[in-house]
């Protein structure tokens, strides 16, 4: 998994809450065996004026102008900013693929759906949960200012407005160890693997119906 | 310490934890073709093979078609389609499942029907899939949750997962339904009551004596929904009716085993006096049947009710989100529901496709007729034994000549990924779980229900109170 320490982006806004993963990326294009190429197709049904399906070559594609990704000064984005309960619904991970392979590294909402969440940790993104206040500041800021970057940083657990004010997030200590070094779950985990089998062992004298 | 069956059922499962982050044992591997194949080929590009292939339980349902099967494989017209089920039916040959119902298998279904059919799925263990309705499970005392591909890579290579004990809510419905009242309609009146963020971060227990007197189907339909009120798991105390409807199942204990199983499983409720992080209550006879209005399983009402008014929102960001939902919806404030009509009907999903579900809609369809405006009435089964008991039982009968078509089983046009799906502003009463934009096809409209609400709809054209027809 690659690393994230820190990173000055451009900010994009989403205003709305609840946004599912369906809207991120739609059915269609789960069923690609691959996990790369989703960015071009994701919030498909919002930024295209067609109806998109896997294969089409989406740079022929009608873009939906009233679609705020689809302004120029949002291009080259890697902050997305939105609403509460960001990424519910389905579990596809093809969604932080997607918004990773758009580009975004860090989306910054008010919460988050529990499974998007830690997905976006398994992919090198980092998802970040401010006050619905800072929330608002933040997108009134976005809407008056073009250009308008936040400097994030890990380590710290800050982002800083281009004005210099700073906020502070939270962030469990073991994902942030494995995103600052952008560490592989499954090696992390097969350290333990003694302990794994010794657990396994009890569990399968305890209950043997388990493992029939 | 009195401890509530979450703390049960995750307790049980730590490996190891440090700061707060353990690693916990999974007891059941469900799998299907949608969320699996990047796993398998995360495996084979590190060399490595499942920790455990008896805990492997697979099968093929998103993209599967529900009619043409007589033409098999070949009959899947979308090579995409075709070349993911089939990538699964080589990864399990590959790496080993302890079982596998591929396309077409008599026992084929929808991973969250046919993992309790079977028997595969058992109280006090712990259970994952790679689809977030993985929830269904908990409704036999199991801690079950959806879980990201990489996840599901990370449990077939380890046998575990890293986890976080979730907070624990308490969702108690207390009182008797009233006629025509289901667990669909409780699961929506509690999203109702929580909203779709409610439940985020926690683990629910539905308690109550509605919940003891529901059946394993209602159960299993309740806990399915708690995603939609935000919650990975939902779950559901033991009791005679999970170990009645276990009991006998090809992958459950027998003998000697069962004896002790029962006396473990037993145990599985939460103790006297046991703290939840939060409450929620409802009253029975508060819940009328339901119907979602807009884009999110929140956006609900009772039956009798109207498309909520702007003036109801609670804040700028809910105006604007209903708003959205107005005009993706076509639907203007105070409309009253039995007011608006439909083209479709979709009767399946993981949430209502059980031989309940399919016997509560063909009782409201038995003698009637589609509405000459519903262009399609879609019955699709919840696995091929679902589909079976229900043509020994005829309802296949019952539904064809009301005018509905009886289809093969799968998830179908709960999410749309094979041929079944709404055209662009297509109207549909659906049982299924997710009213999302575009969620049964692009423009597609949809409004969840029950399975009698659906069916009820079905032969009127638009909605009714179901509690009305007889």
């Amino acid at each position: 998994m690659q690393a994230f320490t820190q990173l000055n982006g451009l900010v994009a806004p989403l205003d709305r809450a609840n946004v599912d993963t369906d809207a991120i990326i739609p059915k269609q294009f789960l069923k690609s065996i691959k996990r790369s190429g989703f960015g071009p197709n994701a919030f498909d049904e919002w930024r295209y004026l067609d109806q998109g399906e896997p294969g089409m070559d989406n740079s022929k594609r009608p873009l939906n102008p009233d679609f705020v990704l689809n302004q120029s000064r949002y291009q080259g984005a890697s902050v997305l900013l939105t609403r509460e309960n960001f990424g519910c619904g389905s579990s596809r991970e093809h969604a932080p693929w997607a918004l990773e392979d758009y580009g975004f590294k860090v989306i910054i909402a008010s919460s988050f759906a529990d499974i998007f969440f830690n997905n976006c940790f398994k992919n090198g993104m980092l998802p970040i949960v401010l006050s619905a206040d800072i929330i608002d500041v933040l997108f009134n800021q976005v809407a008056v200012n073009p250009g308008y970057k936040l400097d994030v940083n890990l380590e710290a657990q800050t982002i800083t407005t281009p004005t210099g004010e700073s906020y502070a997030f939270e962030v469990d200590a073991f994902r942030k160890h494995c995103l600052l070094n952008g560490l592989d779950d499954i090696g992390l985990t097969m350290q333990h693997q003694d302990k794994i089998k010794a657990f396994e062992l009890k569990h399968q004298q305890s209950q043997p119906w388990l493992f029939n | 310490m009195a401890k509530t069956l979450y703390d049960k059922l995750f307790d049980s499962h730590v490996v190891t934890e440090e700061n707060g982050t353990a690693l916990i044992y999974i007891d059941r591997h469900l799998v299907h073709e949608v969320t699996s194949p990047q796993a398998f080929e995360g495996l084979r590009l590190a060399g490595r093979k499942p920790w455990r292939i008896s805990s492997i339980v697979a099968t093929a349902d998103h993209n599967t078609p529900t009619n043409g099967w007589d033409k098999g494989l070949s009959g899947i017209a979308d090579p995409v389609a075709r070349l993911q089920i089939e990538t699964l039916s080589d990864n399990i040959r590959e790496f080993g499942a302890k079982a596998y119902f591929p396309f077409m298998d008599a026992r084929q279904g929808i991973v969250h029907v046919v993992g309790p059919e079977q028997g595969a799925t058992l109280p006090g263990m712990t259970v994952v899939c790679g689809d977030s309705h993985t929830s269904t499970h908990g409704a036999f005392g199991a801690l079950a949750h959806g879980i990201g591909t990489s996840e599901v890579e990370h449990v077939m290579a380890t046998q575990c997962l890293v986890q976080k004990k979730s907070k624990t809510m308490h969702v108690v419905v207390n009182g008797t339904l009233g006629k025509g009242v289901t667990a669909k309609d409780v699961a929506l009146a509690i999203i109702g009551k929580t909203g779709t963020a409610g439940g985020n971060g926690y683990a629910i227990e539905f308690a109550g004596s509605v919940i003891r007197n529901m059946s394993m189907e209602g159960r299993m339909t309740l806990c399915n929904m708690a995603i939609e009120a935000g919650a990975r798991a939902g779950m559901v105390a033991v009791d005679d009716t999970t170990i009645n409807y276990v009991k006998g199942r090809p992958f459950a204990p027998k003998a000697e085993q069962w004896d002790a199983a029962v006396a473990y499983w037993n145990t599985l409720h939460s103790d006297e006096g046991a703290q939840f992080d939060a409450t929620v209550t409802l009253d029975a006879k508060d819940i009328q049947p339901q119907v979602t209005w807009g884009t999110s399983p929140e956006m609900v009402v009772g039956v009798d009710g109207k498309v909520p008014s702007l003036d109801l929102a609670k804040n700028d960001v809910q105006r604007g989100d209903w708003e959205r939902a107005y005009a993706y919806m076509g639907l203007t404030p105070n409309t009253p529901i039995n007011q608006i009509s439909i083209d479709k009907v979709f009767i399946g999903s993981c949430t209502n496709s059980r031989i309940e579900d399919l016997r509560a809609a063909a009782a409201i369809a038995k003698g009637k007729h589609i509405a000459p405006n519903v262009k399609l009435a879609l019955v699709v089964p919840g696995s091929g034994l679902v589909k079976a008991q229900a043509e020994q039982e005829g309802l296949d009968k019952i539904f064809t000549e009301a005018g509905f078509e009886w289809r093969e089983p799968g998830c179908s046009m709960c999410l749309a990924m094979n041929a079944d799906r709404l055209a662009p502003g297509e109207r549909c009463a659906s049982t299924s779980n997710r009213n999302f934009e575009g969620r049964q096809g692009q423009g597609g409209r949809t409004h969840l229900v029950s399975p009698e609400m659906a069916a009820a709809a079905a032969v009127a054209g638009h909605f009714v109170d179901v509690r009305d027809l007889s």
